[in-house]
């Protein structure tokens, strides 16, 4: 195994040592199912799609992402295993990585488990699978983006609520800025700059691929936001280490 | 060998490690000494990689740790401060972890996860989480990871604090045992430990070396080496009583009741017999008389005293950064 699967592998199993990753799935599975059956009216509608289900998880995502996020860094600070990890022989990108991969993972299966609901539209009625495929790989590539800004919120700082709360904020930034509201408050400025402000937001690019839309541009955003926020992760690391 | 040079770490405006140099070779357990904040862990800190040092260099059998830290690390065993160990993951488990890391793999990972458990008799707790374990368990985990792949380079950062002195002597045991051409950096501010286990010690306060030397050497540089503690039972004069006796140089009152007294020597003479005789002959009114103990704290007192200021607002800092 190489240092990257051997810290993926221990960051994995100790989420399932502790209750976290089992509160984690329980409740993203319950909020899914509030918001899907009442809030997003899925049998009012009489629509043979999941529209209201993955409509909801930019919503759900900006505060139990953080949550997952929160401890990536800070946790190895407070009780000292950063030291440990760091002076172990593995290079800081296999540490980023391994750690970030671990949480992600989390986040598909908690992910996965939500098939009752794909089996429910099924029985129900005729929808397009492949639209509802698009979504779930959009809805996981949206959960790795808040992720990402989460690691790099919690190597910032040994207080995990700090990095909670940040991560939250930020998060918040990108989800919002495509809101109609938000656009809407910009209608005084260029159309340019409208534009580039709804271009970085998570919405644009999430309805688009949940539309069933699979372009390579918005599955690119996603990956290229990820691997930035990585990179800064390993900044941030880096700079701690010279103070 | 790990050679320092000129190494200097500052946080912000404060310097923690003020351009420190020197030399540790193969078969030397060195112990480092200091008062808290002096600049030890921050030293180990950077040796290990987990610090980068402001300027200056650290080479490990010419590996040097700014340029190519994977290969210094993977020489190196380390306990840091306060043994910090995953809490959550049982003993064999993190064991597990830190071998494969450390690239061990199949039978020969199970041999020397095996190996490590017997020599620093984990057998007990195994298969507990390392949360439920107390302080010197704890402390034998972090141990544990440090010499499994057993490093040509180990670095202990405090390992005997907090524990029992029963656990104290049997790590001592361990660390003497495994200091066979090895380099071992351990440091400490118990100074019973040094004579114990070291042979070379480094005072260091303010960031800087204050002294380097074996322990025996420093010790000889306390101004009580071979000086007599003679502990009387009745009033006697003895300043009068050794006035005969040209090597000795001094004698002080060193307790209230005024009975205990310490002869001080002339430098580089030897007083115990002449003055022993003398007591013998003279009758003196004598309950105790021996030479004088606790010669490195007694060196060691007087050569950090100065730099203790600054040392108490260091501690803050590197707290702050582990």
């Amino acid at each position: 195994m190489s240092p990257l699967q051997i810290i993926f592998k221990r960051e994995l199993a100790g989420y399932f040592a502790t209750p976290l990753a089992y509160v984690f799935i329980v409740i993203f599975l319950v909020m899914n199912g509030v918001f899907t059956f009442d809030l997003g009216g899925f049998y009012v509608r009489g629509q043979a799609d999941l529209m209201p289900f993955f409509s909801f998880h930019p919503w759900l995502y900006l505060f139990m992402i953080p949550a997952i996020a929160m401890g990536l860094w800070a946790d190895e600070r407070k009780t000292g295993t950063i030291e440990l990890l760091m002076t172990l022989p593995i290079t800081l990108r296999d540490a980023v990585l391994g750690k970030f991969l671990a949480a992600w993972v989390l986040c598909g299966a908690a992910l996965l488990l939500t098939f009752p609901i794909w089996i429910t539209v099924n029985y129900l009625g005729d929808p397009d699978n492949g639209v509802i495929v698009a979504a779930y790989l959009g809805s996981w590539l949206m959960a790795g983006s808040f992720l990402a800004i989460g690691s790099c919120m919690s190597a910032m700082t040994r207080n995990s609520v700090i990095a909670f709360i940040l991560t939250v904020a930020l998060c918040f930034v990108f989800v919002a800025s495509g809101s109609e509201i938000v656009l809407n408050a910009f209608n005084w400025a260029p159309q340019m700059l409208v534009d580039a402000i709804a271009a970085l937001s998570f919405l644009t690019h999430f309805d688009a691929i949940s539309k069933g839309v699979l372009d390579v541009r918005d599955i690119l955003f996603f990956l290229v936001f990820m691997a930035s926020w990585l990179f800064a992760s390993a900044i941030v690391i880096e700079i701690k280490k010279a103070n | 060998m790990i050679e320092i040079n000129q190494l200097t770490k500052k946080f912000d405006d404060f310097t923690a490690v003020d351009n420190l140099s020197f030399t540790v070779r193969e078969g030397e357990v060195l112990g480092f000494l200091g008062p808290n904040g002096a600049g030890k862990s921050t030293t180990m800190k950077i040796i290990t990689g987990f610090l980068s040092a402001t300027s200056g260099t650290v080479t490990v059998d010419g590996h040097d740790i700014a340029t190519d830290p994977l290969a210094v690390k993977s020489l190196i065993g380390y306990l840091p401060e306060g043994a910090p160990c995953y809490p959550d993951m049982t003993v064999l488990q993190f064991l597990d972890f830190v071998a494969a890391v450390r690239g061990f793999s199949g039978e020969e990972k199970q041999r020397r996860i095996d190996k490590v458990v017997r020599d620093v008799e984990l057998g007990a707790v195994c298969h507990k989480t390392i949360d439920t374990l107390s302080k010197g368990f704890k402390r034998r985990v972090g141990l544990a990871q440090a010499i499994l792949h057993d490093p040509k380079v180990l670095i202990l950062d405090e390992p005997t604090d907090g524990l029992d002195p029963n656990q104290k002597h049997q790590v001592r045991q361990l660390i003497r045992n495994l200091a066979k051409d090895k380099i071992v950096i351990i440091s400490t501010h118990i100074l019973e430990e040094v004579s114990a286990v070291c042979s070379r010690a480094i005072i260091i306060a303010g960031g800087r070396i204050l002294a380097d030397g074996t322990p025996k050497e420093l010790e000889a540089r306390s101004r009580y080496y071979g000086a007599v503690s003679v502990q009387l039972t009745q009033d006697f004069d003895l300043h009068r009583a050794v006035a005969t006796v040209s090597e000795v140089s001094g004698v002080e009152v060193s307790d209230a009741s005024g009975r205990r007294h310490v002869l001080l020597p002339r430098e580089g003479t030897q007083i115990f017999s002449k003055v022993l005789d003398l007591a013998q002959n003279d009758q003196w009114p004598v309950a105790e008389f021996h030479l004088v103990e606790g010669l490195l704290e007694d060196y060691f007192r007087s050569v950090t005293q100065g730099a203790n200021a600054r040392a108490e607002t260091s501690d803050k800092r590197t707290g702050a950064t582990q």
